[in-house]
């Protein structure tokens, strides 16, 4: 390739990759809405929904990562920039609906969210706040009740793209790589879901592209695990 | 084979089995027309021509020891109720040039001769040939018919006909009235059996007792009735001669003969057969087992496994197991459109490390058009290029995208002195170029731990399923009470779980790399 060529070349890539920055980032006039795809959580107990999916969720207002690829999503980076402290409490406080915090020089909101469907696509809660939709971090808390101690289940998680998850505080499940979403993907090893509340966090970390996750316990013989409640009331809803 | 298999008391010798390489069983498997092989108090048994027969412990290593009366020749058994029933045949065969000869039965409670209980009863003539007839009443074979409970035995050999007649199952005395069905002709030491609708019926081509010029073969006919028409995939009946290649000569092993099934469950289906002679010991006939793979709905003789290197590819999620560590992109050129990359997946093109530094394509968007200078290949990625990043400990294992790294590579290697399986022994697998080895632990998942000891949770029984696929299951589970199998209990997460047949979350299929 001639210098002509190459310089070319760079210029038409710059100038598309700016046309997607431009396009991503803008905000534009459209009011924008969570509908269909959340609705606001409600005080009453939720089940998980008829393949045991957890669709009840207190998110966190989308982190600024502003990765332009997930090439490098490796299990490294996922574990350094996952386990990183963004804001207090981050590992310990059970956030409440409308409560804020903040990262860097933001100041970001929890939502206390009903998903509609099985996932919960991040991308459209941070589209429908007019927040930014790629490179991100996403932050997800729920809380879910047992009605007896159950031992040998696993917790079973898709994501896209990277993430990790802790259940009581332990960190349960990894997703490293440039990952699509896949109900089921990775799974714990078998842990133990204590009778009364168990809190689940996660992290979500995505570059460009759609933020999405779904998770759900399931038996020693993968089958899901129903017969749970999710339960934010302690999170002031 | 002990000589050509390898010690797991120097694991740092345990190395490649040559592909091209292939073993029988392991002890003395020496034995010619051997009966089905059959479960009895925890050892296996198979019994043969002349009198007495085969025992092991694991179906792997075979010592002489099973005790037969009667003589004669082909044995078959079965176990119906609380009874061992066995056939065999005198006479005919045209040894001396006779065809007159006699089908026998009789019965024990046990097949281990030490005990108390052991002791051939009710001696029997079931069938018979007169020597002018066209039949020779050898060679027989059992069928429980698991539809109905009937019981059924096929006999002859090439001086006519096959014939089935029916049996008692209460006492194994012929079934008053019954009269022989011819069903096949020009085969011999024939068997039968049932499955999804179909009766099948297994027999013995070519020419038997010329050691290594033997011919001996296996085919099969089947049919929807018990008593025929048995004929073979080009519509051939089995009566004019037809018969479906099942297995035949191979490797070092000639004239193979006298099926057997063993099934063993949850979709495992071994066949036991003899080679007329074992090129690697001195052309004696010997004993193997080996995998029964039905395609199309015939039987296909499978070969062992014999390890070597591979991709280990789930058949749920077609991912590959692998280590769990960072992965090292290679250098290779840089393709796509660049910037932000397409919606969902974040293109390669323009790909800067998530730290971001800059982003601007290097690719450039000339995919298509040829390159104006040379094309160089791109080497693969190499061990030595990644695994010093690698921890020291161990390290956890998962499923991913096959893409020929180092950490995605391993080496099955069969071991020797650690005891084996129905057909075959233990296997090690390690990390091609390392002694990283896959493990079970104490709560039933799998992990790599730094160095192949040839403990017994290192070592891997490896089965092969009757559709192809493959079950990995480790010989020891520590603190478990049942067996496990490697099992994708995610679609990137394995684990040990119980084997579910019905399902692809415990089938592997091992890929060259």
């Amino acid at each position: 390739m001639s210098k002509l060529r190459r310089w070319i070349t760079l210029c038409c890539g710059t100038t598309i990759a700016l046309a997607f920055q431009v396009r991503c980032y803008a905000s534009d006039d459209t009011p924008r809405t969570w509908v269909p795809y959340f609705t606001p959580a409600t005080s009453l107990p939720k089940a998980p929904d008829s393949e045991g999916f957890l669709q009840r969720w207190l998110l966190l207002e989308p982190i600024d990562k502003p990765n332009r690829s997930n090439a490098g999503f490796t299990d490294s980076y996922v574990r350094a920039h996952l386990t990183t402290n963004y804001f207090t409490g981050q590992f310990t406080v059970l956030p409440r609906n409308g409560d804020k915090v903040t990262v860097g020089n933001e100041e970001l909101v929890w939502h206390a969210v009903d998903s509609a469907n099985y996932d919960v696509k991040l991308f459209r809660f941070a589209y429908g706040l007019n927040k930014r939709t790629y490179g991100v971090l996403f932050w997800a808390v729920t809380v879910v009740a047992s009605p007896r101690e159950l031992k040998g289940v696993r917790l079973a998680v898709g994501s896209n793209s990277a993430s990790m998850w802790w259940l009581n505080g332990e960190e349960a499940v990894d997703l490293f790589g440039d990952r699509r979403m896949v109900a089921d993907d990775c799974v714990s090893k078998r842990v133990t879901l204590k009778q009364g509340k168990n809190v689940i966090r996660g992290a979500v970390i995505n570059g460009p592209g759609l933020s999405d996750f779904c998770v759900r316990f399931i038996d020693e013989k993968g089958e899901p695990i129903k017969d749970l409640t999710l339960e934010l009331n302690n999170s002031g809803i | 084979m002990k000589r050509r298999l390898f010690s797991t008391a120097i694991p740092v010798l345990l190395a490649l089995l040559p592909l091209s390489e292939a073993w029988a069983l392991d002890g003395e498997p020496y034995i010619h027309d051997p009966s089905t092989i059959i479960e009895c108090d925890g050892k296996f048994y198979t019994f043969g021509t002349g009198g007495g027969g085969l025992i092991s412990d694991d179906g792997w290593t075979w010592h002489s020891g099973a005790v037969r009366p009667g003589g004669g020749v082909a044995p078959d058994v079965i176990r119906i109720g609380d009874r061992y029933y066995m056939s065999y045949a005198t006479g005919g065969g045209g040894l001396a040039g006779g065809h007159a000869s006699k089908v026998h039965t009789m019965w024990t409670k046990t097949l281990d001769p030490k005990s108390p209980e052991f002791g051939f009863k009710d001696d029997t003539i079931v069938a018979s040939s007169d020597g002018v007839e066209d039949c020779d009443a050898i060679d027989p074979a059992f069928l429980l018919d698991p539809t109905d409970g009937r019981l059924w035995l096929s006999y002859g050999t090439y001086f006519g006909f096959i014939r089935i007649v029916e049996l008692d199952p209460k006492t194994c005395k012929r079934v008053e009235g019954n009269q022989p069905v011819n069903v096949a002709i020009d085969c011999e030491a024939t068997d039968l059996l049932y499955r999804d609708g179909w009766y099948y019926l297994l027999g013995t081509h070519g020419t038997c007792c010329d050691g290594a010029n033997s011919t001996y073969n296996l085919r099969v006919g089947r049919s929807r009735k018990v008593a025929g028409p048995y004929v073979d995939n080009m519509g051939q009946d089995m009566l004019e001669g037809g018969g479906k290649l099942v297995a035949a000569a191979s490797g070092r092993y000639v004239g193979l003969g006298h099926f057997g099934l063993l099934d063993l469950g949850n979709g495992v289906q071994k066949f036991s057969c003899h080679y007329e002679a074992d090129l690697d010991r001195g052309g004696r006939s010997v004993l193997d087992i080996r995998p029964l793979l039905w395609k199309d709905g015939w039987p296909v003789g499978g070969d062992n496994f014999k390890g070597g290197t591979f991709e280990i590819q789930s058949a749920r999620s077609g991912y590959a197991l692998e280590l769990a560590v960072d992965f090292v992109r290679m250098p290779g050129r840089r393709g796509g459109f660049g910037g932000f990359g397409g919606p969902g997946r974040g293109g390669p093109a323009g790909a800067n490390a998530p730290n971001g530094t800059n982003g601007l394509p290097s690719g450039g968007l000339g995919v298509n058009r040829a390159p104006a200078g040379p094309v160089t290949p791109i080497p693969l990625q190499e061990l030595a290029q990644v695994s010093s990043n690698w921890p020291a400990g161990n390290i956890g294992v998962r499923l991913g995208d096959y893409m020929m790294r180092p950490h995605q590579k391993w080496v099955i290697t069969a071991v020797t002195n650690a005891g084996g399986y129905p057909g075959s022994p233990y296997f090690t697998i390690t990390i091609e170029g390392t002694e990283r080895a896959l493990a079970a632990t104490a709560d039933a998942e799998v992990v790599a731990v730094p160095a192949a000891t040839g403990a017994p949770e290192q070592l891997w029984r490896i089965d092969q399923l009757t559709d192809g696929a493959y079950r990995i299951m480790p010989k020891t589970v520590p603190n478990s009470r049942g067996p496990l199998a490697l099992t994708a209990v995610g679609a990137s997460t394995p684990t040990l779980a119980e084997f579910d047949p019905n399902s692809d979350k415990a089938r592997w299929n091992f890929t060259p790399p």
